[in-house]
């Protein structure tokens, strides 16, 4: 085994994996607090990118990173308080549906503002590759590993160690018990589609410079953080994390070891492994599947 | 029982508002009154291949140009365009019951420039039965001029991929003998096409290729990219549509390889190379890279004071869409086809009818102002490939520059 | 025979009637759409026995489309070594149960995964398809990229209505015994507790698996015939899309219903070929002035069409669509929600 090719598969679907994660932990953020699967995920994180891509014209990359995440969680809370609370009764297919129409119509609002012109989007983290041991590393996929731990640790201690974060878990798991206590649980809902946003941001603001930024960028990528999430388990943030990474990584490696998986292999084969492990764990790796009640 | 007879209602309602179009009156030949021409396009205007969706903007912009006065209408006629989305390539079936509908329900006279390999072989059967033109198809697949005994109703416009690649296999078997490329295409017909002309053109030859790499459309390049430069090539050609192509371009930079690059025409505009420098953080990322050109391109200085490029301009900030990035080629891709057509149509005669549009499309010679300098439309019943001149050109750091000799592809 | 039966059997053969005489008055190409609204008619009827009624959610349905369609494409083409070289609507049987089987196997897996599991694994499988369609490795079957060219241009006019209603109205008179029958009454059972239906004897397997085999044999019929007037199949012919399109058919006729089917046929089929057109028209009385065919617009239209069938429809006002629809959608929000969401529930 080449050890220079093997390292640079591993960091690059490591890079890739970040990204993946990120979204994925937004997905079961949203999950966790709504009960909804959202298919506007990515395209929400899309839209915050452009917006994001619109600020940068105007100011340094840093100010703009931060404006377009307050922007996400104002629009993340805005879109569970306009669109989704309506349908909170609904059935699964509703709110199903719902999502997906926001997709098309966040899809299609992009590009009715933005027009569709190919954009590029800067990196904060520039400059010639990281050599170690005569191996090549780009610092940009260096960096997207490295803030994604961050908001992961960031995100962490927010719900671990802050009342906030504590309000919000009591809102999920026990609403009505939370609403006795004295919780908004409505606005910690809110709050929690607005977290989602702010990760969906990060992914997408990291997304655009390795695909360019484009409307249909986060596709792809949400398809294979809906596979991480589900390999964790959709309700479990450390598998939504960790389940991230392995796809990332799988995936490159299979891709280059495995001389069965040729490119157009590599989705059929993610899902027929992904199929196999649910059999064994129906609710993912790190999920626990509930007692039902009789 | 409420839900059949609701359901029944409904059939009723949608019988009314299809009704009318029962009734549209027969003329001499679809589409053409006195005052008017009618035809009409599919094109993606949503989802990803949005992209292209400004070469539809460039045709609408030049014909509203040319209807805006009347010594430009050919015949004095109007030139009505109805474009439809067809939400390429996430809807195939959609591309034909639009194409339906342009047929029978808008009565158009041909169809221009609908793009898309995959759509515009599903339409091309049912043209050809209909004996309805399907001019100069937005696409560059090899099938359009090959096929035209099978097909005549159906002609493409520009040069078709198998002759690109192989004048990107000629290129390096002349000036890189001891090349060692490695190729990444898209796994579809396009990227396909595209290989086998290249295939041609280092056949027998020394230049080889050491390591092929496909990738899914959608899917992300990087792996595939770092797998390449394992290889040891020292060229590398890019076969794929815009995006891939460049995100390959700065994933290579970003690993700190260095080859010598050869890009397909379609991803080498200069809207293109500017993001995949800016991407990489810099000029050298591109700098050398090799591709081919048939038409003039707005963004070079080159033609700055060319009077076609200049009119370009005018035409697409007085007829475009808001905010049109006029460095975009695909709206001088457009305008460019635009032209084509009107002129096809003045070849066509007084009374032009769909046998005549179709000749005069078989045998046009046009020396064409949006075409490279020295080269020419020119279609043989025999041989319909309207252009097959291109030029190599070499990204410069700032924009591209044309070198070596015309190249006559077919 | 009851009074309601009498009524129904009326309406349905007026219905038929009503089907029979309709291509005098029409132009060809609305005979065209008005075919293509039968094959999503069949495609919906078995996806709202799976979904409406046994309570299994697919966002794949496509995926078997797409089986049927190549199917049907092998089948009549001379493509690679196999020349069978049949006639065409012979193949839309067969398609059918091909698309069957598949179905029925991948009720399977199927059985272990609930709720969001389910819909994410079905969904795994409408984006998995077209990169299967397109693998070399298949390619010797499907075509590759390349795909298959059917040898035949079916008859213009109203043929291809003709067949498609003859395909559609005798499946959905079957649909109607089978949602009437035992086998409805156990899917409907499975759907509302499935604990309770196996406590009353129902084997949850068979009756999981027979319902992914029933909807999967409709949209492999539909499958098929969407194949014949499109005359070639690419990989991306039955697109990911495709599934979602054909769900919004379900939720906006009703879920359960089977003649609301034709409702949400007649919507999916319209607003692809004319919604912009149309919205455009009501935008402009309005006083709204957009471009209709500015790049993103027919998205941003149909997506808020969507929005507004799903968020106002559940109080009975539908806006948007006719009165009748609404009465049918209701259906939607009486039934009992979120049973299979409550895992995650208890975790901490």
């Amino acid at each position: 085994m080449d050890g220079q090719l093997f390292a640079q598969q591993v960091v690059s679907g490591l890079a890739n994996g970040a990204v993946y994660a990120s979204l994925a932990l937004a997905l079961v953020l949203i999950y966790r607090t709504t009960h909804v699967v959202n298919f506007a995920q990515g395209e929400m994180a899309m839209f915050t990118t452009f917006v994001a891509w619109s600020l940068n014209n105007r100011m340094s990359y840093w100010p703009a990173f931060v404006l377009t995440l307050a922007f996400a969680f104002v629009f993340g809370a805005a879109i569970e308080r306009v669109v989704i609370r309506p349908v909170e009764q609904a059935s699964h297919l509703t709110v199903i549906m719902v999502t997906i129409a926001l997709f098309v119509t966040v899809n299609g609002f992009v590009l009715w503002v933005w027009t569709p012109d190919l954009r590029d989007f800067p990196t904060p983290f520039t400059g010639e590759p990281v050599v170690v041991a005569g191996v090549f590393f780009a610092r940009h996929e260096i960096g997207i590993i490295a803030l994604t731990v961050a908001t992961v640790v960031v995100l962490w201690a927010f719900f671990r160690f802050t009342k906030l974060g504590l309000a919000m878990r009591a809102a999920a798991i026990r609403p009505e018990a939370a609403r006795l206590l004295g919780v908004r649980v409505g606005w910690m809902l809110a709050l929690g589609w607005g977290f989602a946003a702010v990760l969906g941001a990060i992914a997408g603001m990291m997304t655009a410079p390795l695909r360019l930024l484009d409307p249909n960028m986060m596709q792809p990528v949400l398809i294979y953080a809906f596979a991480a999430a589900v390999l964790g388990g959709i309700a479990s943030p450390a598998g939504a994390v960790i389940g991230g990474f392995t796809i990332g990584v799988g995936i490159n490696l299979l891709a280059t070891y495995v001389d069965f998986v040729t490119p157009e292999l590599e989705l059929p084969v993610a899902f027929a492994v992904l199929i196999g492990i649910l059999l064994f764990r129906p609710a993912g790796i790190f999920g626990r599947v509930a007692a039902r009640r009789v | 029982m409420s839900k059949l007879v609701a359901a029944v209602a409904a059939l009723v309602a949608v019988l009314a508002v299809a009704l009318p179009g029962a009734f549209a009156s027969q003329e001499a030949t679809p589409g053409v009154t006195r005052g008017t021409v009618k035809i009409g396009a599919t094109f993606p205007l949503s989802g990803s291949g949005a992209v292209y969706a400004p070469i539809a903007a460039g045709m609408q912009a030049y014909f509203a140009y040319i209807n805006a006065s009347p010594r430009r209408r050919p015949f004095g006629r109007r030139i009505q365009f109805i474009v439809y989305d067809d939400q390429y390539p996430n809807n195939l079936p959609l591309s034909l019951q639009l194409t339906r509908r342009l047929v029978e329900q808008d009565r158009v006279f041909a169809t221009v420039g609908s793009l898309g390999t995959e759509p515009q072989q599903l339409v091309r059967p049912y043209m050809n039965q209909r004996r309805v033109p399907q001019l100069y198809v937005s696409t560059g697949a090899t099938m359009w001029g090959a096929q035209h005994r099978r097909f005549p109703w159906t002609i493409g416009w520009q040069p078709d991929y198998q002759s690109e690649g192989r004048a990107y296999g000629d290129e390096i078997r002349r000036r890189q003998p001891n090349a060692r490329i490695a190729v990444l295409y898209s796994n579809d017909d396009y990227g396909r096409d595209y290989l086998r002309g290249f295939e041609r053109g280092i056949a027998n030859a020394n230049p080889r290729i050491v390591a092929r790499e496909a990738f899914e459309p959608g899917s992300s390049v990087t792996g595939n990219v770092v797998r390449l430069r394992q290889s040891g090539a020292n060229t590398f050609l890019i076969l794929a549509i815009p995006t891939p192509t460049i995100t390959a371009i700065v994933t290579a930079y970003r690993i700190g390889w260095r080859p010598q690059l050869y890009v397909n025409s379609v991803s080498a505009t200069d809207t293109f190379f500017s993001i995949a420098a800016s991407n990489a953080g810099s000029p050298d990322a591109v700098r050398g890279a090799i591709s081919t050109s048939y038409l003039k391109d707005p963004a070079s200085p080159a033609y700055a004071r060319d009077r076609t490029v200049r009119l370009y301009r005018s035409i697409l900030r007085n007829h475009g869409p808001q905010g049109a990035n006029p460095n975009n080629g695909l709206y001088f891709y457009g305008m460019a086809k635009a032209h084509t057509f009107v002129q096809t149509l003045r070849r066509a005669g007084r009374n032009p009818t769909r046998g005549s549009v179709m000749r005069a499309a078989r045998t046009i010679r046009l020396n064409s102002p949006w075409l490279l300098p020295r080269t020419r439309i020119h279609s043989r019943p025999r041989n319909p490939f309207p252009i097959s001149t291109v030029r190599l050109i070499r990204w410069n750091g700032q924009h591209f520059e044309e070198f070596g000799p015309l190249i006559r592809t077919r | 025979m009851s009074v309601g039966f009498a009524v129904r059997a009326g309406a349905f053969v007026l219905a038929v009637g009503a089907i029979a005489l309709l291509p005098r008055f029409i132009s060809d190409f609305r005979a065209l759409q008005l075919g293509t609204v039968a094959i999503f008619f069949i495609a919906l009827l078995g996806l709202n026995i799976l979904t409406g009624h046994a309570g299994q959610i697919s966002l794949g349905h496509g995926a078997f489309m797409g089986i049927g369609g190549y199917t049907t494409a092998v089948l009549t083409s001379d493509f690679g070594g196999l020349s069978w070289e049949m006639n065409d609507l012979a193949t839309v049987p067969i398609a059918g149960l091909v698309a069957g089987v598949v179905g029925f196997l991948f009720g399977f897996p199927a059985l272990r995964l609930a709720g969001v599991y389910l819909a994410l694994a079905t969904f795994a499988l409408a984006v998995a398809l077209p990169s299967l369609a397109r693998s070399q490795k298949l390619a010797g079957i499907t075509g590759g990229s390349e795909g298959i060219i059917l040898p035949r241009l079916p008859p213009t006019g109203d043929w291809l209505y003709y067949v498609c209603w003859s395909f559609a109205l005798p499946m959905f008179v079957l649909a109607w015994l089978i949602v009437r029958g035992r086998l409805g009454r156990a899917f409907r059972a499975v759907r509302e507790s499935e604990i309770a239906a196996v406590s009353s004897g129902i084997s949850l397997p068979l009756y999981k698996t027979v319902a992914f085999g029933i909807s999967a044999f409709y949209a492999g019929v539909a499958g098929a015939l969407l194949a014949i007037p499109t005359t070639a199949i690419f990989p991306d012919t039955y697109p990911v899309a495709l599934s979602i399109i054909l769900l919004t058919g379900v939720v906006v006729g009703g879920l359960g219903s089977l003649a609301g089917m034709a409702i949400g046929a007649l919507f999916i089929q319209f607003i692809q070929t004319d919604g912009p057109q149309w919205l455009q028209a009501v935008l402009d009385r309005v006083g709204v002035d957009i471009n209709e065919t500015a790049p993103g617009v027919p998205s941003v239209l149909y997506g808020l069409l969507l929005l507004a069938v799903l968020l106002t429809a559940r109080s009975g006002v539908a806006g948007l669509l006719a009165r009748g629809v609404s009465v049918l959608t209701n259906r939607i929000y009486h039934r009992p929600i979120k049973r299979q969401a409550t895992p995650s529930r208890r975790e901490a």
